[in-house]
């Protein structure tokens, strides 16, 4: 089905199904213990071995040798994998990072050897015998040192925006201005952090192998693990039925699939692996940090006239920028505009995507500054954006957006959360010790549309089966499908069974870039139609003017059980959703207003979040239980943002030395107070026909800023160097005693 | 983790002669600490001994109205003592301040006691360390710091001791009792307990091998309110960045010691004397001489800070 004209009304309006706050059907298996992710294959695979990667501990060079000896003579040991012994696998897709074979050492932490044994103590003991002469190359670490180096460059998910994008005349427009902010922000490196960490099991049968593995999108996996194993796709069958979180760190293969799969190989038995966690964060990838130059130039009603946004970070040579201009191209109103983004090469794990990758660092920036700008010009920092909001793209404006209620969100917040409760005076707002300050940012993040197909099965008994490759990260896919599923063929929930993340289903749009839930929907949708055409047909009915409802197909007067049309066998069918060009006639996005009070220590300059409330406009919500859970996540990672998350780099050893969950702090339960969340759901008719658009990602954009401003107000002290941690606004604070 | 045997201790003395009979051998308690490090194959013994069959589990009071605490009483029990709530309130604030519930549940007073320090380049096997390998030269210095120590520190090493409890105990003037492989038993005081780095830093604790801690013994309660305030990056599951332990009198002396900040818990008699003339006298004293790095400078007007929230606090 393609999707070319705007929705009209469909059966999903009906929301009999959708729409309606359904727990998640694949809860029991969870807390049952039921669901088996990728290490817990062992109903699958019998007596698996064990392997056990190596990581690089050199920044940048070249491995000269690896004496495997005292390894492979070691208790248990099957076979030891030397990239040595391997030609380089060539970079995947949207990667440049080998992830194992040759000399090269591309980064810290890079797969040098894969330790296969008998269990999983016996390689890890054994992977500590080996000895690893390496060829150490200078390696650039630092990006504040590189910065000077650093080119312009495109934006890899938007290469049509030029890349020193200008509109009008920026430095004039600033210049004039009465009211300006020119301020030089930094966001830090982060990790994923998702609980379950990359993981695989492997097992080959008559040359062609099977790999469960934790990914995101089958269909970004396969073909690589195919060129990587020198197999045909069809060779490969892929399994992702349950995902213990990604954030976009499974989106592409890491190293665990093709060395389980080569481990496996060389073994001649299934082989498991999974990355213990310092792995995780200096040998997959990263978000990467960025430094970002914000002017902002304003009338003294505060009318935006010019926006300037400079970021630069630092990647692999060949890698992409982390696009934190991307939100400013199109979030507020300004005649005059400056944007581009400058790469410097570093030799640290990829930068790559990172849940809101692009939006989250750049709002991290673009609404402190907005805050600063509120300040400076004597107005409230809602009024502030309210007065700036914009209705088309600025610049093509005649292209609207698809919908766009950012106002009313920033309205139904200020509300909501008893702005006018705030004293825009900081550092004037005390509770006890405790120094109080409320802030709020906006929050933007596009909506992006990609095909997606799926299978559906009328079965004799009346079920319905689904299929497609669509994961489930535990976002709640798995409910939200068999929603989709219900309504259109008008059964109840219970009636359907949802398979999902098997390369041998139907390609979907697979979870990433909060696409996951409108694509794989839309894509089922089509199908659906489909089936509903099949049932039609068999029934002698127009599919036209068939209603399908409590299990029966209404048409004029007619009544038909919906199991007539499968007396005689099951029926299935198979569609997917492809697009138009409705996303550039309009633009597409989602839109937050994040609200936060924070209390910080007067003495000790200590930070806690009293309250949070996100508004969100994100078209249609298909299911408010799984979608505030996707935002009160997303308002969770941003505490971790705003106040703790940092990946320190070492920039003697191109080692992030914060390399795990102790070091390397997110937020615990005591850290996060009350979250509200408010969805205005508007359905969007442009979107696709559920009406629905990303929720995955839009509750993080803006929090960390909203928090951050909470924090200036509360204690006066402005940081724009993220994490926003005691020591860098204890000074600051008011002297105590 | 490299193979190992092991063996459940059947007595005191038994326990310490197979841990000082046999090369690499090492006691087990809780575990909580030395499984993680062998792990990453930064402790790797050959062989453990487990201690947790010794009757070394309860809490009593001694004749002179303090307290005795058996090695292996679990960090939860200790916190939750009636006696150690009512007169050493300290001590079950500075637990409970620590890790989470199911560690204290399996942490033990001894092992408590002998936790190592948290030093990211100690548990980076690929960086050179001082304490880990002797000679190989300190990353931290240098490097990634900011939760390290200030003062007490060398060149060799500027770990800190980022336990809490003993923070507590150090203000006590508690004493940890222990016996040796030839039977005999004494008492050290905790003053004497933890060693500076000096350009020894792998040799932590005055303990002799094999030695076995059996209790730690509190004198009789001092007067005046019990405080234990830990800053920290996040509401809970943190190390410290910088905690306060102190007890204070209502004419304004008292005792009080700082966690985190040095490779021992930092109580400084002199800095105590100051306490009548407010947090800025103490730390000024406690941190004479204070080395620290760009990243941990902060921690001095953090720990004068606390101490000012501590007091504020006692003052009610
Ligand atoms: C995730 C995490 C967070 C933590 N957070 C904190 C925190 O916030 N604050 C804090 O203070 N601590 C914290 N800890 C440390 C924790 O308190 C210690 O791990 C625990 O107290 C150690 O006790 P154990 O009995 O498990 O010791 P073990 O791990 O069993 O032993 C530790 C050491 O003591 C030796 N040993 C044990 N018993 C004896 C004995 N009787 N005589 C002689 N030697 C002995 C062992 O040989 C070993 O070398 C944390 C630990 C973890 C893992
Ligand atoms: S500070 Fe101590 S523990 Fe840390 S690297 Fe230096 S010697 Fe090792």
């Amino acid at each position: 089905m393609k999707f070319a004209t705007p929705a009209g009304e469909n059966p999903i309006d009906r929301l009999s199904v959708v729409g309606r706050p359904v727990p998640r059907i694949d809860g029991p298996r969870k807390v049952t213990g039921t669901a088996r992710y990728a290490y817990e294959r062992h109903d699958a695979v019998s007596n698996p071995a064990y392997g056990w990667i190596v990581g690089a501990s050199i920044g940048r060079g070249r491995v000269v040798s690896i004496d495997t000896a005292a390894a492979q003579a070691a208790p248990g040991v099957l076979a030891v994998l030397s990239t040595l012994d391997f030609a380089p696998l060539a970079p995947g897709f949207r990667t440049t990072v080998h992830l194992f074979g040759g000399a090269q050492v591309q980064h810290y932490g890079q797969a040098i050897a894969l330790v296969v044994a008998d269990t999983f103590e016996e390689a890890s003991a054994a992977a500590h015998l080996l000895t690893v002469e390496y060829e150490v190359a200078p390696g650039r670490y630092d990006l504040a040192a590189e910065a000077a180096t650093a080119e312009p460059v495109a934006d890899r998910d938007a290469p049509d925006y030029p890349v020193v994008d200008r509109i009008g005349d920026f430095e004039a427009a600033f210049a004039a201005a009465p009211v300006t902010v020119d301020q030089h922000y930094t966001t830090p490196d982060q990790t994923h952090a998702m609980m379950e960490p990359h993981a695989t099991t492997a097992a080959w049968r008559d040359g062609k192998v099977t790999i469960w593995t934790s990914a995101q999108i089958v269909a970004w996996h396969r073909p690589d693990l195919a060129k990587w194993l020198g197999v045909t796709e069809g060779d490969v069958r892929l399994e992702a039925p349950f995902i213990g979180g990604g954030f976009g760190a499974k989106l592409i293969a890491q190293c665990d699939a093709p060395l389980a799969a080569l481990g496996a190989r060389a073994v001649g038995r299934p082989v498991k692996v999974t990355l213990q966690r310092p792995l995780v964060i200096n040998n997959t990838t990263r978000r990467a940090g960025t430094h970002q130059h914000i002017r902002l130039g304003a009338t003294r009603d505060g009318r935006l006239t010019a926006i300037g946004h400079v970021s630069l970070n630092g990647n692999l040579p060949g890698a992409f920028a982390e696009a934190a201009i991307a939100p400013t191209r199109l979030f507020y109103a300004a005649p005059n505009r400056y944007l581009t983004m400058k790469l410097a090469a570093l030799d640290l794990a990829e930068g790559n995507d990172m849940r809101a990758p692009g939006e989250a660092p750049g709002l991290m920036a673009l609404e402190i500054a907005m805050d600063e700008l509120a300040e400076k010009l004597g107005m409230d920092p809602v009024a502030l954006r309210i007065v700036n909001d914009t209705q088309v793209d600025p610049r093509e404006p005649d292209r609207p957006f698809s919908e766009r209620h950012f106002v009313e969100c920033l309205r139904t917040g200020a509300e909501r959360f008893g702005w006018d409760r705030r004293n825009p005076t900081p550092g004037a707002q005390s509770d006890g010790k405790w120094l109080i300050g409320m802030g709020m940012a906006g929050g933007f993040r596009l909506n992006l549309l990609l095909p997606s197909a799926a299978r559906v099965r009328l079965e004799v008994d009346g079920g319905l089966t689904v299929e497609t490759d669509m994961t489930d990260i535990g976002t709640g896919s798995y409910t939200i499908l068999a929603q989709t599923a219900a309504e259109m063929m008008g059964v109840p929930l219970a009636a359907v069974t949802v398979r999902l993340g098997d390369s041998a289903y139907p390609v979907s749009a697979g979870s990433g870039g909060q696409f996951g839930a409108n694509n794989a929907t839309s894509g089922l949708y089509a199908a659906c139609v489909k089936l509903r055409e099949a049932v039609a047909a068999r029934l002698g009915i127009d599919a036209a003017d068939a209603e399908f409802r409590d299990g029966r197909v209404l048409s004029g007067d007619r009544s038909v059980a919906l199991a007539e049309a499968v007396r005689e066998g099951p029926l299935v069918a198979e569609d997917g959703i492809t697009y138009g060009d409705l996303d550039e006639q309009f633009v597409q996005a989602t839109f937050a207003a994040q609200f936060a009070e924070v209390a910080v220590d007067g003495f000790t300059g200590e930070m806690r979040v009293r309250r949070m409330l996100a508004v969100i406009d994100s078209g249609r919500v298909i299911n408010p239980t799984t979608a505030r859970s996707q935002v009160i996540g997303g308002m969770t990672m941003g505490v971790g943002a705003a106040l703790m998350e940092t990946l320190a780099v070492d920039v003697r050893h191109g080692t992030f030395i914060t390399n795990d969950l102790g070091f390397y702090e997110v937020p615990v339960h005591g850290d996060i107070p009350h979250q509200e969340v408010v969805f205005l759901d508007y359905p969007d008719n442009k979107s696709s026909p559920m009406k629905a658009k990303g929720i995955g990602e839009i509750g993080l954009c803006g929090v960390a800023a909203a928090i951050a401003n909470a924090v200036y107000n509360a204690t006066g002290v402005r940081v724009r160097d993220y994490p926003i941690t005691l020591d860098k606004h204890l000074a600051g604070l008011p002297r105590v005693a | 983790m490299t193979p190992f045997t092991y063996e459940r201790a059947t007595s005191p003395e038994a326990a310490i002669r197979a841990v000082a009979g046999t090369p690499g051998a090492k006691f087990i308690a809780g575990g909580t600490n030395l499984l993680d490090l062998m792990k990453f194959q930064i402790e790797r013994p050959t062989h453990l001994v487990d201690v947790r069959g010794l009757p070394l589990a309860t809490i009593e009071d001694t004749p002179d109205g303090g307290l005795r605490i058996g090695a292996l009483v679990t960090n939860t029990a200790l916190a939750a003592h009636p006696r150690v709530k009512r007169d050493y309130g300290v001590v079950s604030r500075a637990i409970v301040a620590g890790a989470t519930g199911q560690l204290r549940n399996k942490a033990s007073v001894g092992g408590n006691l002998l936790q190592r320090n948290r030093c990211p380049y100690f548990y980076n096997v690929h960086t050179p360390c001082n304490k880990r390998v002797p000679g190989s030269g300190c990353s931290a210095i240098g490097g990634a710091s900011r939760s390290l120590a200030v003062v007490g520190t060398s060149e060799a090493c500027i770990a800190q001791n980022p336990g809490d409890m003993a923070v507590a105990l150090m203000v006590l003037d508690a004493a940890v009792e222990t016996m040796n492989a030839a039977g005999n038993t004494r008492s050290i005081p905790l003053a004497e307990f933890f060693r500076l780095p000096g350009e020894t830093p792998e040799i932590e604790f005055a303990l002799e091998p094999g030695e076995l801690i059996t209790a730690v013994t509190l004198p009789p309660p001092p007067a005046g309110t019990h405080h234990y305030h830990k800053v920290r990056d996040r509401a809970s599951y943190a190390f410290a960045i910088v905690s306060v332990a102190a007890v204070l009198d209502e004419d304004g002396t008292g005792r009080v010691a700082f966690g985190s900040v040095a490779p021992r818990p930092w109580r400084v008699a002199e800095a105590e004397a100051a306490l009548p003339e407010g947090p800025a006298a103490v730390v000024a004293s406690a941190f004479d001489g204070a080395k620290p790095t760009h990243e941990n400078a902060f921690k001095i007007p953090l720990a004068e800070r606390t101490l000012a929230l501590v007091i504020a606090e006692g003052k009610g």
